[in-house]
């Protein structure tokens, strides 16, 4: 009796131990602001809302925006790992909203777009969170333009992330010679898939009941 | 196959000359094959028949057991009724007749005091009148002394009897109203005692009456006792309306706790975390979970506690100072809880608001935002603090049902088990006689290809009592 009820005790240590494997979710939403891309920012607004909409408590949620060089924190707008109390979970929110906002009013057209060192810094990010589900957003046109003397020709490690292009507008140039978009799109396919990623693209921002 | 049909030249040569063969063996092996099939369905039939008969008597044991069980339960049930019809008698009789002496005193003064009116009531007859003497006596002058004072004298007595008639009628209405002074003194008297004995007879009817009804409870409970078969019918058909009727409020009850859960599993999120898991469950939930289990528990203990079901023997053989005080802590712990739970429904309510208009600031409605918590709100809030408040007392009585379900499922379950024995019972007897036909019949498909060797043998075995039947005839004829 008394070996049954040690072994009782044990299973429900074992339940209750961290090994468990994590159930939250972590999406980092990166931002081109470079040239007239800047003027779709209050669609990016509408997505990051939507998202908030969609985080539970103990989720990780990031904003960043992609500028000349993106492989810094500096460029986080917001970033917020979500209590979990519910009512703690809505004041985050409603201050990750805030700051968004802010910075949607406020913010500069960069002159060069580092999609790749964005990427890079996604990536940092939500290792460090260790969350189970891991979600980077690309809101931008994927038209990489480097200033001169950055190197972005490297691997990015997206095993277990799931990477979505959203509203990857078209260039007037990509209205000339559509394969430029096409292969501008299947070339991030090829990079995300390459190194384990999984990729989606969603330009249809009214459907983004399948976000997360 | 093509070696059996190459052992001759010719294949159909071959074929029939394996038939040959084959029936040849199984005519010499005829005897002992129908012995192992004969004793292969006797051992199956027999082995059926005991594992049919074993089940029959498990069947029997059982009913044996639920017809003890449900005797049991029928008695202590009934004793339970007769307990408590002896209870209301002994409390009408200490409520109403424990005062009997004082009402017994009370209707004896009432008597006396109407007897003592009575006879001073009584019509005093009127003394005789005076002037009878006073006419012998001016009678008595007249013969001695002559008449010539008789008018004055006569006149005088005329007066006389005039006032003596005006003083005695005086005094007789006197003597008349007093008499009826004191009839109706004796009137409240009169309506009294007819009240006490209306009241005593009305007790004494309400005393008759359940006497009667502890007549019919002690009948039934001797037909339980003896073990009546009308009894037993009485209890089995009385135990499974109990069980369907206490799954019915059980059903409701677990709504309730449903009901109840939803109210509190959310706020709990706001004490214990949203995320935490035990094992795949939040922890918040097993938290709400635990606290209305924790309210049912105390439910039951305070049921028992007051005596109204008997689901823990310890409980009920409690002395009556430790039963008390646990009644006193259980309603003290649940009410306790049903506090909790009330402002919990108020933390959910507070919560919904702000998740409502976070929502709606977050879809950029912010006119909505500002007025998500609207002026009427506040009936929603009172109306879950109410709910969180009252359910768990509501939750409670689910002892009652609880108990019944518990004591009819025995009852129940042995019902279901009887009847699958008797089936099981049934399939094994009827496979018995399946395997012993079965033996019949494979004798006789054996026997089906050997037709030709049987024949043959039965046309020698013929022959051979042909010529024996005919000396055996002749033989009788000398």
């Amino acid at each position: 009796m008394k070996r049954l009820i040690v072994l009782a005790l044990a299973a429900l240590l074992a339940s209750c131990s961290s090994d468990t494997v994590p159930r939250n979710t972590g999406v980092y939403m990166l931002i081109d602001t470079s040239g007239t891309y800047n003027e779709e920012l209050i669609k990016a607004e509408q997505i990051i809302r939507f998202t908030l909409s969609r985080l539970d408590a103990s989720d990780s949620f990031a904003v960043a925006r992609i500028d000349t060089g993106s492989f810094s924190e500096r460029d986080i707008i917001a970033k917020a790992s979500f209590d979990d109390r519910p009512s703690a979970v809505n004041r985050q929110k409603r201050l990750f909203a805030e700051q968004v906002s802010n910075f949607v009013e406020t913010a500069e057209p960069a002159p060069y777009t580092d999609i790749t060192g964005g990427l890079l810094q996604a990536v940092e990010f939500l290792n460090e969170k260790g969350t189970g589900k891991k979600t980077i957003l690309i809101f931008s046109d994927l038209k990489e333009d480097l200033e001169q003397g950055y190197i972005r020709d490297i691997d990015v490690p997206l095993e277990g992330f799931e990477v979505i292009a959203l509203n990857v507008t078209k260039l007037r140039s990509d209205n000339i010679d559509p394969r430029e978009y096409l292969g501008r799109l299947e070339e991030w396919q090829g990079r995300v898939e390459k190194t384990g990623g999984s990729w989606r693209v969603i330009n249809d921002l009214d459907g983004l009941e399948g976000l997360l | 196959m093509s070696f059996m049909l190459g052992i001759t030249p010719w294949p159909v040569a071959s074929a029939l000359l394996w038939i040959v063969l084959i029936i040849a063996a199984l005519y010499l092996i005829r005897s002992t094959a129908h012995k192992t099939i004969q004793a292969a369905a006797q051992g199956l039939h027999r082995s059926f028949r005991m594992a049919s008969k074993a089940v029959s008597r498990s069947e029997t044991n059982l009913a044996a057991r639920n017809r003890h069980v449900l005797l049991a339960a029928g008695r202590e049930a009934k004793e339970r009724i007769i307990e408590r019809e002896f209870d209301r008698i002994n409390e009408t009789v200490r409520k109403d007749l424990a005062n009997y002496s004082a009402l017994h005193r009370s209707l004896s003064e009432s008597i006396v005091r109407i007897e003592k009116d009575h006879q001073e009531a009584v019509d005093v007859p009127p003394d005789p009148p005076g002037w009878v003497k006073a006419v012998k006596a001016v009678a008595d002058m007249d013969a001695r002394d002559g008449r010539a004072h008789i008018g004055s004298i006569l006149s005088d007595i005329h007066k006389s009897l005039i006032k003596a008639h005006k003083e005695a009628m005086a005094s007789y209405h006197e003597a008349s109203a007093k008499r009826h002074k004191l009839l109706r003194h004796m009137r409240p008297d009169w309506r009294k005692i007819q009240q006490t004995l209306g009241a005593v007879g009305k007790n004494v009817d309400s005393l008759l009456s359940r006497s009667v009804t502890i007549d019919r409870h002690m009948q039934e409970y001797e037909d339980i006792v003896h073990g009546q078969d009308r009894a037993m019918s009485v209890l089995s058909s009385s135990s499974l309306v109990n069980f369907f009727v206490s799954a019915f409020v059980l059903c409701i009850a677990i709504g309730g706790a449903t009901i109840n859960f939803s109210l509190i599993a959310r706020p709990m999120a706001e004490m214990v975390g949203g995320t935490n898991l035990i094992g795949d469950f939040r922890t918040a939930d097993i938290a709400a979970l635990v606290i209305i289990l924790v309210e049912i528990s105390m439910g039951l203990f305070l049921m028992e506690s007051l005596r109204i079901t008997r689901l823990f023997p310890v409980i009920g053989a409690l002395p009556d100072k430790t039963r008390v005080r646990m009644v006193y802590i259980t309603f003290t712990i649940l009410f306790l809880l049903a506090s909790v739970e009330a402002g919990l429904a108020y933390m959910r309510e507070v919560l919904l608001q702000d998740e409502l208009a976070t929502s709606a600031l977050l879809r950029g409605e912010a006119a909505a935002a500002l007025t998500a918590t609207g002026e009427f709100m506040w009936i929603t809030t009172a109306a879950q603090m109410g709910m969180g408040f009252i359910l768990p007392f509501a939750l409670v009585f689910v002892a009652i049902p609880l108990e019944t379900f518990v004591h009819s499922l025995r009852t129940v379950l042995g019902l279901i088990g009887i009847s699958f024995l008797r089936v099981v019972a049934l399939a094994l007897r009827v496979l018995a006689n399946v395997f012993l036909y079965l033996g019949v019949l494979l004798k006789q498909v054996y026997d089906l290809p050997l037709f030709v060797p049987l024949w043959i043998e039965e046309r020698m075995s013929r022959a051979e009592d042909g010529p024996a039947r005919d000396q055996g005839l002749k033989g009788a004829r000398l």
